[in-house]
């Protein structure tokens, strides 16, 4: 546990170390402010999450369709609860929605005071359980919409924005050839995130193919979807969902570089992941957790932006991309931040 | 189009097939194996869960894959006993207790891997042939081969081990003693039993065949893979107990169903990054191969008939 501690207080060092050294690097006072949106990691630093201090009191719960661990969409709350001091009760692997239902409703009949339900699709069932629990909160997304329920908090990424910088970078790289992207379906932050990656990249002059598996899950397909795109002469690849670690399998084995969403994607390949836009959930729980505390339970809907901080592109440092690219991208993200660009949603 | 039918895509796309047809293949067999003596195990998928993390597990330990498929083999053969004595000597209902195993494996499996391993850590893939240590020398010329070589020797070891096991199992089924004993207690267990066949015998050790192969099956993926994640299999073992009816228990036509699977999911991924597909169809293209294959179950189901005693348990009272 102690060396936990002093690998954690290591990291942060190195983190903010990095981050300063990056805001150095761009010089000036515009520059730095670039940095609101981008963070380059340390070669060789691990990428722990750091825990914080305790936002509340109250009692949470998590219900989530893939593994806690899965370098993707789940693990990007459970890292943002951990940011915020807060170890929340876990469901998650439930792609099926029923028992997704059964988890939601059993955390509000045992008195969680704040229950995360953690994907689009368990919508429908929390309609139907929210209004039975007037004194639980329920924070859902992704999704725009609070249903008019008042004990549900909506959140969403404008995953877009991330998306149009891995692009803009992913087209550097290419130089004028084609980019894969390995999507799961054509829905919520994936869709998102693969339209703005596929603007930023194509603004750039890169020629961009999107293949659509099917399967949030399916590793095998993600990964043949990889090796298809191989055939066409990819460049660079990306791609979204717990699924996208076959697809980074591919990039290593041939050294094509990739480009994460959702979680840091560095632990799955050192040498090519490029860059990871990464979910701070915590930067609008925080905001949910001080409203519930003072009695608001819902009836909000927040997103994730460059602007605010939810949304970072935090770039390898292991992959020595070349200055003048990390201060184009932090050019882009100032663009973005200023409404210059609109990457498309 | 055009592009599409050139020979180096069409060979990369059947290679594709082919990774993809692998598990599917030997999870079949083994399944086609086990129905023939009258026993449908639904917990196939459960099975290849257990051991694709087992295999995937001892390979981030040992680093040695030979070990990673024999740990998936024993926890197939265990998982077979479990079954067998369950479903032929307990007389449990057989698709009830396919399921229990099925979500057995589907849950220990994700809490071994959040225990053992934590976050998802890709590991190396299941070699070529000519990337073998001692053998890779002799099969590293013939993998050079232009399209040949990529058609016939690029692939990892299991592949063979699959394609090889399709007329062993026609072999066995059709001309050894154990064989026929299978057919004869799928068909008629009573008359079997009454020729002085074991039928629980012959019936312990078709589950034993099957779920070994099932436990090949789920090494298989997630070597090939190089990677465990939770529900790794995402339903193959279930689409595997449909291709032994797609195949009409019959091993060449299970793996021509395993096949037709691989060659349509393989070809629409290669339409869908060449954008002749469009993304707005790509819903419609995602059920192809299922499409497909339950048309094909649909035209054959009134051709062919099943072992006549099929899920039935068998008692001598």
């Amino acid at each position: 546990m102690k060396t936990n501690r002093s690998r954690r207080f290591l990291t942060l060092l190195t983190a903010l170390l990095a981050l300063s050294m990056f805001a150095a690097a761009c010089g000036g006072s515009d520059d730095t402010e670039s940095a609101t949106g981008t963070a380059t990691s340390e070669c060789g630093t691990n990428n722990a999450v750091v825990k914080g201090d305790k936002v509340t009191d109250k009692t949470v719960a998590v219900v989530a369709p893939s593994d806690s661990q899965d370098l993707a969409f789940t693990q990007s709350m459970i890292d943002s609860l951990t940011r915020l001091g807060i170890e929340p009760q876990v469901t998650d692997g439930t792609f099926q929605v029923e028992v997704a239902a059964d988890a939601i409703r059993g955390y509000a009949e045992d008195g969680i005071n704040v229950v995360i339900v953690h994907g689009t699709q368990y919508g429908g069932s929390l309609a139907e359980i929210a209004p039975d629990f007037p004194e639980t909160s329920f924070i859902w997304g992704t999704s725009t919409s609070t249903q008019d329920i008042p004990n549900i908090f909506a959140y969403y990424p404008e995953a877009q924005q991330g998306g149009y910088v891995n692009g803009w970078i992913a087209g550097e790289l290419a130089d004028g050839g084609s980019i894969g992207v390995v999507g799961p379906v054509e829905a919520g932050d994936a869709v998102s995130y693969i339209n703005g990656f596929r603007a930023g990249a194509e603004a750039n002059g890169a020629d961009v193919a999107v293949t659509y598996t099917g399967s949030f899950s399916d590793v095998a397909l993600a990964t043949e979807a990889a090796e298809a795109f191989l055939t066409v002469g990819v460049e660079v690849l990306t791609g979204t969902s717990q699924s996208a670690v076959g697809a980074v399998n591919v990039a290593n084995e041939n050294k094509i570089p990739w480009f994460g969403t959702q979680s840091n994607q560095e632990a799955w390949s050192t040498d090519q992941v490029v860059a990871s836009q990464v979910y701070h959930w915590e930067v609008i729980l925080d905001d949910m957790f001080e409203m519930i505390d003072e009695g608001t339970l819902g009836g909000e809907a927040m997103s994730l932006t460059l602007e605010n901080g939810g949304l970072l592109v935090e770039i390898n440092g292991c992959y020595n991309l070349d200055s003048d690219v990390l201060s184009g991208a932090g050019d882009i993200v100032d663009q973005i931040i200023a409404g210059d660009i609109n990457p498309p949603a | 189009m055009s592009e599409f039918f050139t020979l180096s895509v069409l060979i990369a796309t059947f290679a594709s097939a082919v990774r993809l047809a692998v598990p599917y293949l030997l999870a079949a067999l083994g399944e086609t194996i086990g129905q023939r003596s009258g026993v449908l195990n639904l917990g196939v998928d459960g099975v290849m869960l257990l051991s694709a993390f087992g295999a995937y597990y001892t390979v981030i330990e040992t680093g040695s894959h030979l070990l990673g498929i024999g740990v998936g083999l024993l926890i197939g053969l265990f998982m077979g006993v479990v079954y067998a004595v369950v479903t032929v000597h307990l007389h449990a209902k057989q698709g009830i207790s396919g399921i229990g195993i099925f979500l057995f494996g589907l849950g220990f499996s994700d809490l071994l891997s959040q225990e053992l391993v934590g976050a998802i850590q890709p590991i190396k893939k299941l070699p070529s042939l000519a990337k073998l240590p001692l053998v890779g020398g002799i099969f590293e010329p013939l993998e050079d081969i232009k399209y040949l070589g990529q058609l016939l020797f690029s692939h990892n070891l299991m592949t063979y081990v699959a394609f090889a096991l399709v007329p062993t199992v026609t072999w066995m089924m059709n001309n050894t003693t154990f064989g026929l004993n299978i057919k004869a207690v799928g068909e008629n267990p009573q008359a079997a039993d009454s020729l002085g066949v074991s039928v629980g015998r012959t019936r312990f050790f078709a589950i034993l065949i099957g779920n070994a192969l099932a436990g090949l099956a789920g090494a298989t993926l997630s070597l090939q893979l190089g990677v465990f994640q939770q529900n790794l299999t995402n339903g193959l073992g279930f689409i595997a107990v449909a291709l032994v009816y797609f195949g009409a228990w019959r091993a060449k036509w299970v793996m021509a169903g395993a096949m037709l699977y691989g060659i349509v999911t393989a070809t629409r991924l290669q339409w869908q990054a060449r954008d002749i597909i469009p993304n707005s169809a790509s819903d419609l293209a995602a059920m192809t191969p299922a499409l497909i294959t339950i048309l094909a179950l649909v035209l054959l189901a009134k051709r062919v008939r099943g072992p006549a005693a099929l899920t039935k348990p068998f008692s001598r009272h």
